[in-house]
């Protein structure tokens, strides 16, 4: 029997929605209630999944808390997980990404505010500061956006463990190809309407990049203003956007398996939130966006609110389910590729974070 | 002599002190500075002072410490005398919602 795991992070604590057959949910939490939830990693390498969850008290600070029974009971590591090395003056605000490797079962990658990459080599108990990205001569150049200066994207390499990609707003996409010692902005293609030269080398807000898991050098990523793909890994990038409602939102989640599949969340426009039209809908290619099919059912409308670029996930059922959550407390999923959608949680704080994982 | 300066905890950090609500820091029976208490109250506690002060040292800015009743941060902040029968609350502040 496999059950369909949904971690759901908020702005005031952790949620874990579980199904056995992804049609009846039960609802669990909430866990460290009053805590902001930006980050969740539910690693199912290994002999037993583990949770990974970055937590933030708006008085203690940022934390980091794992699990290795579901949520049952919570470990935090004694010196602290995560912590800047004293010389470079800075401290962890904010954990944004927690990213189990690729090639090494051990190695868990971290991604904080300020823009800063984090590997750790023992499974996410302690993690060391990735020099070669938080030396960068373009680092001092970076921005923050409305939620703050982070990277928020790390995609590891399948076909090259020495290869990985990070995006961050601002700043854009960045790739090292020799283990994190150098990066590259890669960048190349991406519109910033909002700087006055609006093809920059790097300071693009990209709001979320996701892979292709069949053909790894392909990425899709969602701008802030822009939808573009990459065929070579980052080096160039090309607008797919023609065919969809609008050309804003947040997230970009790939197939865990089918190549060129791929759904956005669309957003009005920067200057309205919401979604276009008033329909909270998501749009899908099957043809690696070169047209998108709106996917609605089960979606209200009218909707005013907004999801996040960390609120949704896809889970790695043969026919994938997608899941997301609003900034009203409403979480959605769909277990048909999102032809469908049923509410799953509602009268949540507002989402920040949607992570899901098949159990077996 | 004093047994050493008293700091009071929310109830929320109690969990990363077994259950303790007071921490005694003793000071020789001589005035420090509140950095030096906070420093020696947590060496043996890293998550207890990661909540108090992130890793450049630093009060974090919702957490409120009074001295004998009086706020440090205009006292002069970590640098704020602690005299040796002091007694430290660490409160959060008003925030959130």
């Amino acid at each position: 029997m496999t059950q369909t795991l949904v971690a759901i992070g908020t702005r005031k604590g952790l949620w874990l929605a579980k199904s056995d057959d992804r049609s009846t949910w039960t609802l669990d939490g909430p866990h460290f209630l009053m805590r902001e939830v930006p980050s969740i990693s539910i690693d199912t390498r290994g002999d037993q999944p583990r949770m990974i969850v970055g937590f933030r008290s708006e008085h203690w600070g940022p934390t980091l808390q794992r699990s290795d029974d579901l949520g049952t009971s919570w470990d935090e590591t004694p010196e602290v997980a995560l912590q800047f090395p004293e010389d470079t003056g800075a401290a962890v605000e904010r954990v944004w990404q927690i990213t189990p490797d690729v090639h090494d079962d051990d190695v868990v990658w971290a991604s904080t505010q300020p823009q800063a990459l984090w590997r750790s080599e023992d499974r996410g108990e302690t993690f060391s500061l990735v020099r070669g990205l938080w030396e960068h001569p373009h680092r001092p150049e970076w921005g923050a956006g409305f939620g703050g200066a982070a990277i928020h994207t790390i995609l590891p390499d399948p076909a090259d463990s020495k290869s990985m990609l990070v995006a961050m707003s601002t700043g854009g996409v960045y790739r090292t190809a020799d283990g994190g010692d150098t990066w590259t902005a890669n960048n190349k293609g991406i519109k910033a309407p909002y700087q006055p030269d609006p093809w920059p080398e790097f300071g693009q807000c990209v709001h979320k990049v996701a892979r292709d898991s069949v053909n790894p050098a392909r990425l899709y990523a969602q701008n802030h203003h822009g939808v573009y793909r990459s065929d070579d890994n980052g080096a160039t990038w090309a607008s797919i956007e023609e065919g969809l409602p609008t050309d804003f939102g947040f997230t970009v989640l790939t197939h865990p398996t089918k190549a060129d599949t791929v759904w956005l969340i669309p957003v009005a426009s920067d200057d309205e939130r919401i979604p276009p039209g008033g329909q909270l809908q998501v749009q899908r290619s099957s043809d690696a966006g070169a047209s998108w099919v709106t996917c609605s059912q089960g979606l209200p409308a009218p909707s005013y609110t907004c999801v996040l670029r960390d609120a949704a996930a896809a889970d790695t059922h043969e026919r994938a389910g997608i899941y997301f959550g609003t900034r009203n407390g409403e979480v959605y999923a769909s277990a048909d590729e999102g032809d469908s959608f049923a509410l799953i949680a509602e009268q949540l704080p507002d989402v920040l974070c949607v992570r899901a994982a098949v159990l077996t | 002599m004093s047994d050493g300066v008293r700091i009071i905890l929310p109830g929320v950090l109690r969990e990363l002190t077994d259950g303790e609500s007071e921490l005694l820091v003793p000071v020789g029976g001589e005035s420090t500075v509140l950095r030096t208490v906070l420093d020696a109250a947590v060496v043996t506690r890293p998550r207890l002072g990661a909540r108090i002060r992130d890793e450049t040292g630093a009060l974090r800015r919702h957490v409120n410490v009074f001295i004998d009743g009086q706020d440090a941060r205009p006292a002069g902040g970590l640098d704020a005398v602690v005299g040796p029968e002091a007694v430290v609350h660490i409160l959060p502040s008003v925030a959130g919602g």
